[in-house]
C-alpha cells in the first residue's frame, strides 16, 4: 500500500509542528522517520494513523483520501512508544482485541479468532505467554506482543512510534533485527520514527530527516549518510567535525588563514565546514590543511580517537577525529591534517 | 572521613530512634483520642439502641414511621447513587481524557458541594422550588411536588454528593492516560466498544470506591436535606432526620435503634473502602516498565 502526505500543516498554538511536508512511501517499504524530539515525525505519523488532524494538507492511502476516515476505518496498525497494551487483559486477548471488536458481520468464529491469535504469537515468538497479563512481562515481550496487536487486523500499513526507545541497548539490538526480518516475511508497508540514527540506518530502506517540522532530506541510508543535503542532516548523522569558516573568492578560511581546499562551489559569506571523523588524513606535520597538537589518543578496536588542538583559530578550537592504527598518535605530536571528503554550508538564520 | 558523622546525624533525625517514653506517649494520646471521640460513641449507640433488650430494639425498627425512613432513605439513596454514578464517569472522563476551554473552572465546581455547607445546599433548592421560589409558582400550578416532598429530598442529596464520583475518577483516569483508548480506537473499536471494553475495567476500582462514599453521604445527610424535607412523618422523614425527632422526643430506644442502622452502615463502609483501597493500589500496575 502507497501512502501520500501532501502540503500537511500542523500547529500547535503558534509552533509548528509540521510546517508544509511532501511525503511519498512506496508499496512495501520500511520507512524511517529520523529526527530530534520536536521535529515533528511523531505528529506526522498520528496524522497518517488518524489519531490527530492537521490544520490543513491532504493525506492518502492507497490513493484514497485518508482524512475523511477516522482512526478505526483506516485499517492501519499503530505500535505506541510505551505499547499501551490493555493492562487488564491477557497477553492473548491484547491480540484478539481487535478481532473482537469488529462488526458482527465481518467478526471471524471464536475458534477462527483463536487460531489467528495463536498464528500472531508464533509469528512474534511468544505463544508461551498467552496467559499472562502486561505487568508481567519484559519491556522487549510488550513490544512485541504489541506488534502482534497491531497486525491482528491486517492493518495496510504499520506505524511504529519510537518502537525500541523504552529498551535497553542490547535487546533494542535484537529487536532491530527481528523487526527487518519480520518485514521481509509479512512485507506490509511500514513507518517507524526515532531520534536514534543508527537505528534508522540499520533497520530501514529509506530514512526521512526532519528538523523543526520539515523534512530536510530523503535518501536510502547511504545516501543521506554520504551525502547529506543540508546542514542539519550532516550534523545530526554521524559523527562530523564542524570549523566555523570563511568563504570569499573560492577560498576557504579558518580563522584569518587560508585553508588549501577547494570551495566546491559554495557562496561566499560565513559558512561551516563539515567532516566526517573518520575523513581526516592525518599526515606529517606541514602537509595537508589544517595544522594541530595532538592532546589526548584513546585506542579503542580498530581505530584511535585523537583529540587535537588546532593552531588556527588560535588553538582554542579542538576536534576529535577517528584515524586508523597504522600509525600511533602520542599525545604533543604536531601533525597535518587532510579532509578526505567535506561539505561546506553557508550559515543561513532560518527562524 | 564523613561516613560516620552523617550516619550519627541521620540516627538523630530518624522518627524511628525517638526514645521509648516519648513514642509511647505519642501512641497512648492517640489511642485515647480515638476511644473518646470514635469508639465511645459508637458503643453508646449500640448500648442505647439495646438498653431496653433486644424486642425493643426490634419493635423500634419494624415501627410504621421507621420502615417508611428506611425505605425512603433506600430510595434516595439509590436515586443519588445512580444519578452521580453517571454524572461522575462523565465528567471525569470529559477533564481526564479531553482538553478543552473552561476544564479548571468545571473541575473547581465539580467541588462546590464540598465547600458549600448543606445548609445552604438546601436553601438554594427552596428557592428555586419553594411556593416563593423562582420555578415556584408554575410547578405549583402544574401540580408537581418537590419541595417537601421525595424529589426536593433526591435533588438535595444527589447536589450534595455529587462530587464522591467523580473526585474518585478523576485523578485515577489522568493517570492512565489515553493511549489504551488510543489503541483500542486504532484496532478498530466504537467509541462505547472502547468505554465497556477498556475504560471501564480500567477504572472500576475507582467507580466502586466512589460509589460507596456518595452512598454513604447520600444515606447519613442531614442538613441539606433537613432544609427541604418539612419532616412529615412516615412521608419525607429520612434516617437521619427521623433520629433527630425521636431523640427531641424522649424516645431515646427507638432513635438510638435507627440510629445504630447508620452506624453500621458507616462500619460496613469502612471495611469496604479499606478492601477497595487495597484492590485500587494493586490495580494501579505501571503500563511500562
Amino acid at each position: 500500500m502507497t501512502i501520500e502526505v501532501r502540503n500537511l500543516v500542523k500547529k500547535f498554538g503558534a509552533f509548528a509542528a509540521l510546517d508544509h511536508v511532501d511525503l511519498r512511501v512506496g508499496d512495501g517499504e520500511l520507512l524511517a522517520l529520523l529526527g530530534p524530539s520536536g521535529s515533528g515525525k511523531t505528529t506526522l505519523l498520528r496524522i497518517i494513523a488518524g489519531l490527530d488532524w492537521p490544520d490543513s494538507g491532504e493525506v492518502s492511502i492507497d490513493g484514497e483520501n485518508a482524512l475523511s476516515h477516522g482512526a478505526g476505518e483506516r485499517h492501519v496498525g499503530f505500535v505506541f512508544q510505551h505499547y499501551a497494551l490493555f493492562r487488564h487483559m491477557t497477553v492473548f486477548e491484547n491480540v484478539a482485541f481487535g478481532l473482537r471488536v469488529q462488526p458482527r458481520a465481518v467478526r471471524k468464529t471464536e475458534a477462527g479468532i483463536r487460531a489467528r491469535v495463536r498464528e500472531l504469537l508464533d509469528l512474534v515468538q511468544l505463544d508461551w505467554l498467552s496467559d499472562r497479563y502486561p505487568s508481567q512481562l519484559s519491556g522487549g515481550q510488550r513490544q512485541r506482543i504489541a506488534l502482534a496487536r497491531a497486525l491482528a487486523i491486517e492493518p495496510r500499513i504499520l506505524l511504529l512510534d519510537e518502537p525500541f526507545g523504552a529498551l535497553d541497548a542490547k535487546v533494542r539490538k535484537e529487536l532491530r533485527q527481528w523487526l527487518r526480518s519480520l518485514h521481509s516475511e509479512i512485507h506490509v508497508t511500514s513507518i517507524f520514527v526515532t531520534h536514534d540514527q543508527e537505528e534508522a540506518l540499520e533497520v530501514a530502506n529509506r530514512v526521512v530527516v526532519m528538523d523543526k517540522g520539515r523534512i530536510e532530506q530523503i535518501g536510502t541510508p547511504g545516501e543521506v549518510y554520504d551525502h547529506p543535503a543540508t546542514a542539519f542532516v550532516h550534523g545530526f548523522i554521524g559523527e562530523s567535525i564542524v570549523l566555523p569558516v570563511e568563504v570569499s573568492d573560492g577560498c576557504v578560511r579558518l580563522g584569518g588563514e587560508a585553508l588549501n581546499i577547494a570551495a566546491d562551489g559554495a557562496v561566499s559569506g560565513a559558512s561551516k565546514l563539515f567532516v566526517r571523523r573518520h575523513d581526516m588524513q592525518v599526515g606529517p606535520a606541514g602537509s595537508g590543511a589544517l595544522q594541530g597538537a595532538v592532546r589526548r589518543v584513546r585506542a579503542f578496536g580498530p581505530i584511535q580517537r585523537a583529540e587535537i588542538a588546532l593552531s588556527a583559530g588560535e588553538g582554542a578550537t579542538v576536534i576529535e577525529i577517528d584515524a586508523p592504527r597504522d600509525r600511533e598518535l602520542q599525545s604533543g605530536d604536531i601533525i597535518g591534517l587532510q579532509p578526505r571528503r567535506y561539505r561546506i554550508f553557508a550559515v543561513q538564520d532560518r527562524t | 572521613m564523613n561516613a560516620p558523622r552523617s550516619s550519627i546525624r541521620s540516627a538523630r533525625n530518624d522518627p524511628g530512634t525517638e526514645p521509648r517514653a516519648v513514642r509511647l506517649v505519642i501512641i497512648a494520646i492517640a489511642l485515647v483520642f480515638l476511644t473518646v471521640f470514635v469508639v465511645l460513641p459508637l458503643l453508646l449507640v449500640f448500648a442505647q439502641a439495646f438498653s431496653k433488650g433486644v424486642g425493643a430494639y426490634l419493635s423500634a425498627l419494624s415501627d410504621p414511621e421507621a420502615l417508611s425512613a428506611i425505605r425512603l432513605t433506600l430510595c434516595v439513596a439509590a436515586i443519588s447513587v445512580g444519578l452521580n454514578l453517571v454524572f461522575g464517569v462523565v465528567a471525569a472522563w470529559a477533564i481526564a481524557k479531553f482538553d478543552f476551554r473552561g476544564k479548571a473552572f468545571l473541575i473547581s465546581l465539580i467541588d462546590l458541594p464540598f465547600s458549600v455547607s448543606p445548609v445552604i445546599s438546601g436553601l438554594v433548592f427552596v428557592l428555586l422550588f419553594g411556593a416563593q421560589g423562582y420555578w415556584g409558582r408554575w410547578l405549583q400550578s402544574h401540580d408537581i411536588h418537590v419541595l417537601f416532598a421525595v424529589p426536593g429530598i433526591a435533588l438535595a442529596t444527589v447536589f450534595v454528593t455529587f462530587p464522591f464520583v467523580a473526585r474518585a475518577l478523576i485523578p485515577l483516569m489522568q493517570e492512565q492516560g489515553i493511549q489504551e483508548e488510543e489503541a483500542a480506537i486504532s484496532l478498530g473499536a466504537s467509541g462505547l466498544q472502547t468505554f465497556f471494553r477498556v475504560t471501564l475495567p480500567n477504572i472500576k476500582w475507582g467507580v466502586l470506591y466512589g460509589v460507596l462514599l456518595c452512598n454513604a453521604r447520600a444515606m447519613g445527610e442531614f442538613g441539606a436535606v433537613s432544609v427541604v424535607s418539612g419532616h412529615i412523618r412516615g412521608e419525607t422523614n429520612t434516617m437521619p432526620l427521623l433520629v433527630e425527632i425521636l431523640y427531641n422526643e424522649y424516645q431515646f430506644v427507638s432513635s438510638f435503634a435507627v440510629a445504630s442502622l447508620l452506624a453500621m452502615l458507616a462500619l460496613i463502609t469502612l471495611v469496604a473502602k479499606t478492601i477497595l483501597e487495597r484492590q485500587l493500589d494493586q490495580r494501579q500496575y505501571p503500563s511500562d516498565d
